[in-house]
């Protein structure tokens, strides 16, 4: 798997740390109760075919980056920065 | 058939023509009183302790592909129960009183060998923990012990002990713990539950669910639909997508865990030997070939293969752990994918749904868990009632405060 980074462009698997679910993007504001932040800390999607996901170009730019993937064919459908993705 | 050497004997005298398939291959029938979706381990497990233990027998096993083509079939058959966390303790430890009774409870072979575990500690401080592990495990009742740098040598003088970057300081011995042929435990559970009467149907894949004002009465499936008030998910990997079928949203992510096989080579690693440092594991099948795996692969993936450097890492660690292992060649690797809950506990629950049971959540440990598992989820089923030895597994405990959390990593399923 090689995922291409906005700012150094395609690199190997090695150079990247994943987090998990783009979702994490989304942290419920403080006053939003109980219920949602189970929802936020604990529950995934966990989709078989397309999945968005924070990958860190850790051995590289230290870029935080949202990809977009296919969980069961590991092709990589979108990449951009965290920065720019935030719903 | 009942198997035995009296049977071996008489088939070998006439020409080994008398054996009958291991199971059937029955007609679908459009209702039963227990569905179980999911023909690996835990499902075929459980439908043997429903028929067996509690007298349920017209339950159907649906399986999307073949018996037993799962993770049962694609684990590296490491049987032990070293859990401290209370919830898992008594749970393995359960497992691993069946376990010592498998093959005579199925009439079937499962070659469980209590060949002994050794889990090496690199540092004194790992040696500290383990030592803690050991009295949890002594505590409760099973066996282990701290062992010392010179038993490991005359035990295992293949291993690397002055490894100039990890020095083996010790180990910790646990003498039950072993492997059991993976094949052969999907297979005899399989065998058992259809000669009592479960109907074991493959190509099967679920693809709905029927449910009546909070009631589950049957599912959809690619051979129709098939009614039953209870029905039983066991689809490991699979769980969040047959899961959100029915509305379920688990704590759940599906990652790919991967495992290698070297060529047969003669009797040379007589235990199951674990390396301290980084994630690495070994035993000897009785083929011969090196079985071995790392860590999981580190993103989710529902796909039954891996990436190359967590290849690399385990080879690796291999060469550090047992230098000698370079001049054999890897045959085979693969992957399978892993229910990675979030705390690295198992789901054995009710659902919200009347009559719609979950099992998951197993991460990379469910293999030795599959005869408690059957047997607690066959009890839950039957009963209504949770297994004294597995009442903790509830899909609520995130939210009730009761994390089962043995390596105390956090809600980060990749790291349990
Ligand atoms: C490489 C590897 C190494 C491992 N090593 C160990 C180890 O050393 N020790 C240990 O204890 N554990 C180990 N495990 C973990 C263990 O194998 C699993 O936790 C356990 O097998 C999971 O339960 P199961 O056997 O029921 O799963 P599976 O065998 O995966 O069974 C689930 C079944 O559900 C079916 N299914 C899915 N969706 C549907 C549907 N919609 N309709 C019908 N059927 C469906 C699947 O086809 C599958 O056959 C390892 C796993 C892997 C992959
Ligand atoms: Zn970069």
């Amino acid at each position: 798997m090689r995922i291409s980074c906005p700012h150094c462009g395609e690199r190997d698997l090695r150079e990247y740390t994943y987090l998990g679910s783009a979702k994490l993007l989304d942290r419920p504001d403080g006053d939003a109760g109980a219920e949602a932040f189970y929802d936020y800390v604990y529950i995934r999607e966990n989709p078989s075919g397309e999945n968005a996901e924070l990958w860190q170009h850790s051995s590289g730019c230290s870029a935080w980056l949202h990809v977009v993937r296919n969980v069961s064919t590991h092709e990589i459908l979108s990449v951009k920065l965290a920065s720019e993705a935030k719903a | 058939m009942f198997y035995s050497a009296f049977e071996i004997l008489k088939q070998g005298l006439t020409g080994n023509k008398g054996w009958k398939p291991v199971w059937r291959n029955p007609e679908l029938k459009t209702e039963y009183d227990v569905i179980i979706i999911g023909g690996g381990g835990h499902g075929l497990a459980t439908a043997h302790y429903l028929a067996k233990t509690y007298g349920i027998t017209n339950v159907a096993v649906l399986e999307r592909g073949y018996l037993g083509g799962g993770n049962i079939g694609r684990n590296t058959t490491i049987v032990r129960c070293d859990y401290g966390q209370p919830g898992n303790s008594e749970f393995y430890s359960h497992s691993m009183k069946l376990w010592e009774g498998l093959s005579q409870d199925l009439n079937y072979n499962v070659m469980h060998s209590q060949r002994g575990m050794l889990q090496l500690c690199h540092s004194d401080e790992q040696v500290g923990s383990y030592r803690k592990r050991a009295n949890m495990i002594n505590a409760r009742g099973d066996e282990a012990q701290i062992i010392d740098r010179e038993t490991i040598r005359k035990r295992a003088p293949y291993i690397d002990l002055d490894n100039a970057r990890f020095p083996v300081r010790g180990g910790l011995w646990q003498k039950r713990g072993g492997t059991a042929r993976h094949d052969a435990v999907a297979w005899g559970y399989a065998r058992s539950a259809d000669s009592r009467g479960v109907d074991l149907i493959q190509n099967c894949a679920v693809t709905g669910f029927d449910i009546v004002n909070g009631q589950v009465t049957g599912v959809q499936t690619t051979r129709g639909a098939i009614k039953a008030k209870k029905i039983g998910m066991a689809v490991a990997g699979r769980s969040s997508e047959v899961g959100a079928m029915a509305g379920l949203r688990l704590p759940i992510e599906s990652h790919v865990l991967q495992a290698f096989v070297t060529e047969g080579i003669k009797p040379f690693i007589d235990y199951t030997i674990s390396f301290g440092m980084g994630h690495f594991y070994i035993n000897q099948s009785d083929k011969g070939g090196l079985v071995f795996g790392g860590d999981l692969d580190m993103y989710n993936s529902y796909a039954q293969r891996g990436n190359l450097p967590r290849v690399e890492q385990v080879a690796e660690a291999s060469m550090a752990m047992i230098p000698a292992i370079g001049k054999v060649r890897q045959l085979r690797s693969w992957g399978g994918i892993m229910d990675m809950s979030m705390d690295g506990s198992p789901f054995i629950d009710k659902t919200h749904i009347d009559g719609l049971f979950f099992n998951g959540g197993w991460c990379y440990g469910g293999f030795k868990a599959a005869p408690a598992s059957g047997a607690a989820f066959a009890h839950l089923i039957a009963t209504g009632q949770h297994a004294e030895y597995a009442s903790k597994f509830r899909l609520d405990r995130y939210k009730t405060g009761h994390m089962i959390d043995e390596a105390g990593t956090g809600a980060s399923p990749k790291l349990h």
